[in-house]
């Protein structure tokens, strides 16, 4: 059997400044580890929320992203004429192009920024049913009035409603604002495609998207426009497509920022050593006494392990709930994929607490550990001799 | 017990030397000594004179240079150390100068801990500890913390810890020198009960004659050799 659990959690309470100390050492790291992730996970969860499974898009052969794509009119028209596209209520595919420009504007802050401006059609909003216009009205086709999306108006000067904005020598009116429900849509402005594209001088569209009639024609489609010699596009689905747009930017992120937190962790576990060092020089003779009595060194090296584990548990739990404040917190950054800037909130979510947890835990056994085998290879007279 | 002739403890030219700075130094020459199951056998010896090395090596704590130290039937030196951990955990009682009580842990956690190396069950420990408290007189402080407890407390509480899986053997370092006179007394008179009452073979370590009066049999140990 082992050496009870009550003396470990009695022995960490009983220091308690070195135990807080190594405790808050422990929990800063983990509270970077969670940062780290929850920021990673808030960006990346962005862009895959604004895309929908039940929709395809369709972009220039090798684009990654729609900015370096180009879809030609007449490419756009024979996309839609597809027979697997769905049909909105009144027999029209429902089917969308769009016109993607950078624009650079000022944030609120002072600072400057480039902001996706995108052309759209009244299809774009139905096949983006989760779009909602929360303040202000939608724009009218023909006219210089655009919406914007909720991170823009946050972020961005000039974007409330009623204000007028400058894009391309020509003021805008802001008519409305929308809210993508955390999509990376929330970061900008939208206007009618058809008066964008004279204004902005560009004769082509960026994508065509659409919704498919069924998921499973999905291969068929896909097949038949890639084939097609009067075009060169590739066919997505399109949370796949802003999927794939985000890897590279969480990726970065996420070695980034485990970079810095493996250093920061180099750290707490020499002070998570230090402790146990500590404890197991002040506790010699208590070792020597519980080897005396029968406990096998496997018993005593468990029992330290077990000592610091929970201690590092405690730093754990610490950063969690440093971390759970960021939560919801939002930030921007560039993606990119697109160079525009995407407003995204920072995500905590119970696995990256788990993961938080885990990390301390691990961090704990590492610097636990040869602390813990000194305890438990101790010479039981010399240990019993010790003051 | 195990022994085959009602000797518990046989030592046979047992030699220990330690070395100091690469100079050897010679603790026991040749002992050879023999305890009955039974006996209250007090060692005394000025200091340095190697009682307690003599102690730990009977004690399986500390092992011989050279000869055979066999206890209970075990000859000790062939045991492996997992095996010898689980020998002590079986057949010795520890009582130790300081009483060596873990500071974290209550009376009774620290008299229960040799019982959570047997295989009862939680039940049958919590009556054994309270009988074992009874017994040292000191049931009401079961929930107290070493530094609650007094000197002779302590000792109380440590040789009720030494007695509770019910051992072969019960060894002693100095158990009354850190005690004044009446509070070692009571520990004395405890140790002959334990004795008496319940049959247990004790060896205890001494440098003060009052206390091996105590005893059935008295050793004496000079310069690692015992005295005739």
């Amino acid at each position: 059997m082992s050496v009870p659990l009550a003396y470990n959690l009695r022995n960490l309470f009983a220091r308690k400044v070195s135990t807080t100390l190594t405790a808050l050492g422990i929990g800063l790291v983990s509270w970077v580890f969670i940062f780290t992730l929850a920021l990673a996970g808030g960006f990346q969860s962005a862009l895959q929320k604004t895309g929908s499974h039940e929709n395809a898009i369709v972009v220039r052969s090798g684009s990654t992203a729609e900015l370096t794509s180009i879809i030609p009119r007449e490419a756009a028209a024979a996309i839609e004429s597809q027979p697997e596209i769905a049909r909105a209520p009144d027999g029209t595919p429902l089917a969308t192009h769009e016109l993607v420009v950078l624009w650079n504007l000022e944030r609120k802050n002072g600072t400057s920024t480039n902001v996706v401006v995108r052309g759209v059609t009244p299809k774009s909003f139905a096949l983006r049913p989760r779009i909602r216009l929360v303040e202000g009205r939608m724009f009218r086709p023909g006219l210089e009035e655009v919406v914007v999306g909720r991170l823009a108006n946050a972020r961005i000067a000039h974007l409330a409603v009623g204000d007028r904005i400058k894009l391309a020598g020509r003021a805008w009116s802001v008519v409305g604002v929308f809210d993508a429900q955390g999509t990376s849509f929330d970061s900008e402005i939208w206007g009618d495609v058809e008066l964008f594209m004279p204004v902005f001088d560009r004769p082509v569209y960026q994508s065509v998207t659409f919704r498919l009639d069924d998921p499973s024609h999905f291969g068929a489609i896909q097949k038949r426009l890639e084939s097609d010699p009067r075009m060169s596009v590739q066919v997505k689905h399109e949370d796949d497509f802003y999927a794939a747009q985000s890897a590279t930017l969480a990726g970065l992120l996420r070695g980034l920022g485990l970079f810095v937190t493996l250093i920061m962790a180099l750290g707490a576990v020499f002070g998570a050593l230090n402790t146990m060092y500590a404890a197991v020089g002040a506790r010699a003779k208590e070792i020597g006494t519980l080897l005396a009595l029968g406990f096998s060194r496997g018993a005593i090296l468990t029992s330290f392990l077990i000592e610091s584990v929970l201690l590092a548990t405690l730093g754990g739990l610490l950063g969690c709930l440093l971390a759970l404040p960021v939560n919801g917190i939002t930030t921007s950054t560039t993606n990119f994929a697109s160079f525009s800037e995407i407003a995204f909130r920072f995500e905590v979510t119970p696995s990256m607490l788990l993961s938080g947890m885990i990390f301390a835990a691990v961090m704990g056994a590492l610097g636990g550990w040869f602390p813990s085998r000194n305890a438990a290879r101790r010479v039981i007279v010399e240990a019993l001799r010790q003051a | 017990m195990e022994s085959r002739n009602g000797n518990l403890v046989e030592l046979r030219n047992v030699h220990k030397v330690y070395f100091r700075d690469r100079i050897e130094v010679p603790v026991l020459q040749g002992i050879d000594l023999t305890i009955r199951e039974g006996e209250f056998v007090a060692l005394m010896g000025p200091s340095g004179s190697g009682k307690s090395t003599l102690l730990n090596l009977i004690a399986g704590i500390d092992s011989p240079t050279d000869g055979e130290v066999r206890v209970a039937g075990e000859s000790l030196g062939t045991l492996k150390p997992g095996k010898l951990a689980a020998w002590r955990a079986r057949h010795i009682g520890f009582i130790f100068q300081l009483y060596n009580l873990i500071p974290v842990l209550t009376a009774y956690q620290n008299v229960e801990l040799p019982l959570l190396l047997t295989k009862l069950s939680a039940k049958e420990r919590k009556k054994r500890v309270l009988k074992v408290l009874g017994l040292v007189g000191l049931e009401a402080r079961a929930k107290h913390f070493p530094r609650q407890l007094s000197g002779g407390e302590e000792q109380r509480v440590a040789i009720a810890r030494a007695i509770v899986a019910d051992p072969t053997l019960l060894v002693a370092d100095e158990p009354t020198g850190d005690l004044d006179a009446k509070n070692a007394a009571e520990i004395l008179t405890l140790l002959q009960r334990l004795h008496a009452e319940l049959e247990k073979t004790i060896l205890m370590v001494t440098h003060d004659p009052h206390a091996a009066e105590r005893a059935e049999k008295t050793l004496h140990l000079d310069k690692g050799v015992l005295q005739p």
